[in-house]
């Protein structure tokens, strides 16, 4: 069945069929990336443009790899380069770059929902790349990706999501992803930092680690911002380290073959301790190794419609 | 014919003569040679009320103008029915001075399609420090006080501003927001908001906010207005202050009546607005309301925005939508779903806010050039907004299936606005 969609934006909108169908192209294309020459002619003399308006390295180096070893031509602008600064609405310069007939907009975003904006405007695909605290499409497609490859499957498994879940795009779709494909998710975190009403989502909600880290098959770590602090939603990132840290004494309690998950960047010692983030159950590079994989499947099958 | 204030609601026949109501019969017996002289309408099948009255409107002028200015404002509000409308003073310059008061009424004088009633600023500049000249507003032509936009999160600057608006017996209207509460929100907290990863301002924001100002109210033992009531526990607030006796009235707007915060699934900032759209259990509350009194008036809370402000990323555009030529048919679907009776509904357009305003406005019982307005109540149409008086297009409605409009609208005497073709 061929791939419908033209835009990325969110895991909610996706069916599972359309999930199964990226994960296998992930998968078939992830072996071009151990090749010695890493470089094939799928997306020869189409144009990728990067539009990030929110700091990133990781995903932008990481689609920018993936468009590259596809043969896509690609520009970036950031925030830095754009004409933001020089008070052109984000609108405007997507009209303007339209204007250059790109194929693939790759949009990442500190404010929710503008890729959806983009997208019923231009005749290019567009990719989210992260929104606000709304979605995060390729980094749950990339969860599921390594998810699977450590444990098999995903349906029946518990994945437990810890951290701050409230302003976390991640966990947003990583919840919708997961829990389509028959995954049990609980969330866990400090009170202050669990969205209103998200056992809506369908997940079992948790203020104590402790209670659920002995049932999980996967724990996905959330990067907490050091701001948080100054929003009043904590008294300090120590005492955030004490109760929701997780580190190898607290790991004593899990499944002997749990894999620990963190989209990074770590704040070491807050949110993850290094004996975990560097230890056995840790599957953190290969997450960013599946990366690549995931986001040269989506500009391919983007590219398809 | 309905006249809520005089308990009528007949089928009858009325003479206007020289622009004043001269008579109301069932039937009336008019010689011929007096025909000679007047022009007969057919309003068969349609509704002959007061003229309407939206107690809260953003005018934009002076200051704003490239949105919305007293001409084309008050021509949307004769578009919709309305022959009266109380601009707020969130203006450039705010008014919160006679100086500006004057200008506006000076402005609508000249320009203006239907009444304009000024609202001046409780603080100096909406600053929320210390009290305008209430007494010179009220002199110049102001009906009430708010610092509508902004809320007082004073509470002492709130009790005073009770306290000295008695004097010149000026309603205070609130603007109920506890702006730390609902500091960096976008939409209404809860489950869609978590869904969508935008940050949410809870119900409680607003409810906060009423229950000091009803408590204020009954110290001060001021008239207090409660500004566009969106929830569910903030229609509780009032029915319970009311019924001991606190001097409350309050009002809603259309959209909290007839969306939820379901609506922003797309994004779109046309459904952005403060207070946010609520639940469905809100919208059911706020109907209940309107139902057994404790919300006194429906106003549309007319906000204009150009698209330099809500053509944007949803979290950077401005809150706001624009309601005059949109409320009539929505206000009409309560009547249809019987939650209201013709005449009530009517009453929260005209005789209601009249009252709390204090203008001699909403009766069709007045020896002054009459203000009128002819509903037809069947007409069904898909709304265009492209086709509004407003400059403004800012309207959630647009492209609605709508039932109702008015027909004819009668602005101290003469036809300020017509749909009837000859």
């Amino acid at each position: 069945m061929p791939f419908k969609r033209k835009d990325i934006l969110g895991i909610r909108e996706l069916e599972v069929h359309e999930m199964e169908h990226i994960l296998e192209m992930a998968s078939s294309l992830k072996e071009i990336n151990t090749r010695a020459i890493k470089k094939v002619p799928t997306l020869r003399g189409k144009t990728v443009i990067h539009l990030f308006y929110e700091p990133s390295t990781r995903t932008r180096t990481s689609f920018d790899i993936a468009a590259k070893r596809l043969s896509a031509d690609t520009f970036s602008i950031t925030t830095s380069t754009s004409s933001m600064v020089k008070g052109e609405t984000f609108l405007d310069t997507v009209k303007n770059l339209e204007s250059m007939k790109p194929d693939i907009f790759v949009i990442r975003h500190s404010a929710s929902g503008a890729p959806h904006r983009i997208a019923g405007r231009t005749e290019a695909s567009v990719i989210n790349a992260g929104d606000g605290m709304h979605e995060h499409p390729s980094q749950a497609l990339l969860d599921m990706m390594t998810i699977r490859e450590h444990k098999g499957r995903l349906d029946g498994l518990n994945v437990l999501i810890v951290g701050d879940i409230a302003h976390s795009r991640v966990a947003r779709s990583d919840i919708w992803g997961l829990t389509k494909m028959g995954a049990r998710i609980a969330v866990c975190g400090p009170t202050t930092l669990l969205p209103s009403d998200i056992d809506q989502m369908g997940v079992q909600v948790c203020l104590h680690p402790e209670e659920v880290i002995p049932d999980a098959d996967v724990i996905i770590v959330l990067r907490l911002q050091k701001e948080r602090q100054q929003q009043m939603l904590l008294p300090s990132l120590r005492e955030y380290a004490v109760y929701y840290g997780i580190n190898a004494e607290r790991l004593k309690r899990a499944k002997p073959d749990v894999i620990v998950m963190h989209p990074g960047p770590i704040n070491r010692g807050v949110e993850l301790n290094p004996d975990v983030a560097d230890g056995p159950h840790s599957v953190i590079l290969d997450q960013v190794t599946n990366g690549v994989a995931v986001r040269m499947a989506l500009l391919y099958l983007v590219s398809q419609k | 014919m309905i006249d809520p204030l005089q308990g009528m609601d007949a089928l009858a026949d009325v003479l206007i003569w020289e622009g004043r109501v001269a008579e109301i019969r069932p039937r009336l017996e008019i010689s011929r040679e007096r025909l000679a002289e007047l022009q007969e309408m057919d309003m068969t099948g349609k509704w002959i009320v007061p003229g309407l009255i939206d107690m809260h409107v953003h005018l934009r002028e002076p200051g704003e103008e490239y949105k919305e200015t007293i001409a084309s404002g008050t021509r949307a509000a004769v578009a919709g029915g309305y022959v009266a409308v109380a601009c707020m003073p969130n203006t450039r310059p705010v008014n919160d001075s006679a100086t500006v008061t004057r200008f506006i009424l000076e402005r609508a004088e000249r320009e203006g399609a239907c009444h304009v009633l000024p609202v001046g600023a409780i603080s100096k500049g909406l600053q929320g420090e210390s009290l305008s000249e209430i007494g010179e507003l009220r002199a110049a032509g102001a009906v009430a006080v708010t610092d509508d936009g902004r809320p007082i999160m004073d509470s002492l600057l709130m009790r005073r501003a009770l306290e000295y608006a008695r004097i010149f017996d000026l309603p205070v209207i609130s603007h109920a927001e506890d702006s730390r509460l609902s500091h960096g929100g976008l939409m209404n907290e809860g489950t869609v908001s978590t869904m969508l990863g935008l940050r949410g301002i809870p119900s409680a924001a607003e409810e906060v906010m009423i229950a000091r100002d009803l408590i204020l109210a009954e110290l001060a033992q001021c008239r207090l207005h409660i500004a566009h009531v969106s929830t569910a526990g903030s229609v509780r607030l009032i029915r319970q202050a009311r019924e001991r006796g606190v001097p409350v009235t309050a009002e809603t707007a259309p959209h909290y009546f007839t969306l939820t915060d379901e609506a922003l699934m797309g994004f779109d900032p046309v459904f952005k607005v403060n207070p946010p759209l609520r639940t469905e259990d809100d919208v059911q509350a706020i109907k209940r309301g309107l139902r057994d009194g404790t919300l006194d008036a429906i106003a549309t809370d007319h906000a204009p925005h150009s698209v330099l402000e809500k053509d944007t990323e949803f979290e950077f555009a401005a809150n706001g939508m624009i309601g005059l030529e949109s409320a009539l048919p929505l206000i009409l679907d309560l009547v249809r779903a019987d939650i209201l009776t013709p005449s009530e509904a009517i009453a929260k357009v005209s005789c209601n806010p009249a009252r709390i305003l204090g203008v001699p406005l909403g009766t069709l019982q007045t020896r002054e050039p009459v203000n009128l307005t002819v509903i037809d109540p069947d007409k069904t149409y898909i709304l265009d907004a492209g086709q509004f008086e407003s400059k403004s297009r800012n309207c959630p409605f647009h492209g609605r299936h709508m039932q109702g409009q008015a027909l004819m609208t009668l602005v101290k005497g003469s036809i300020a606005y017509s749909r009837i073709t000859p």
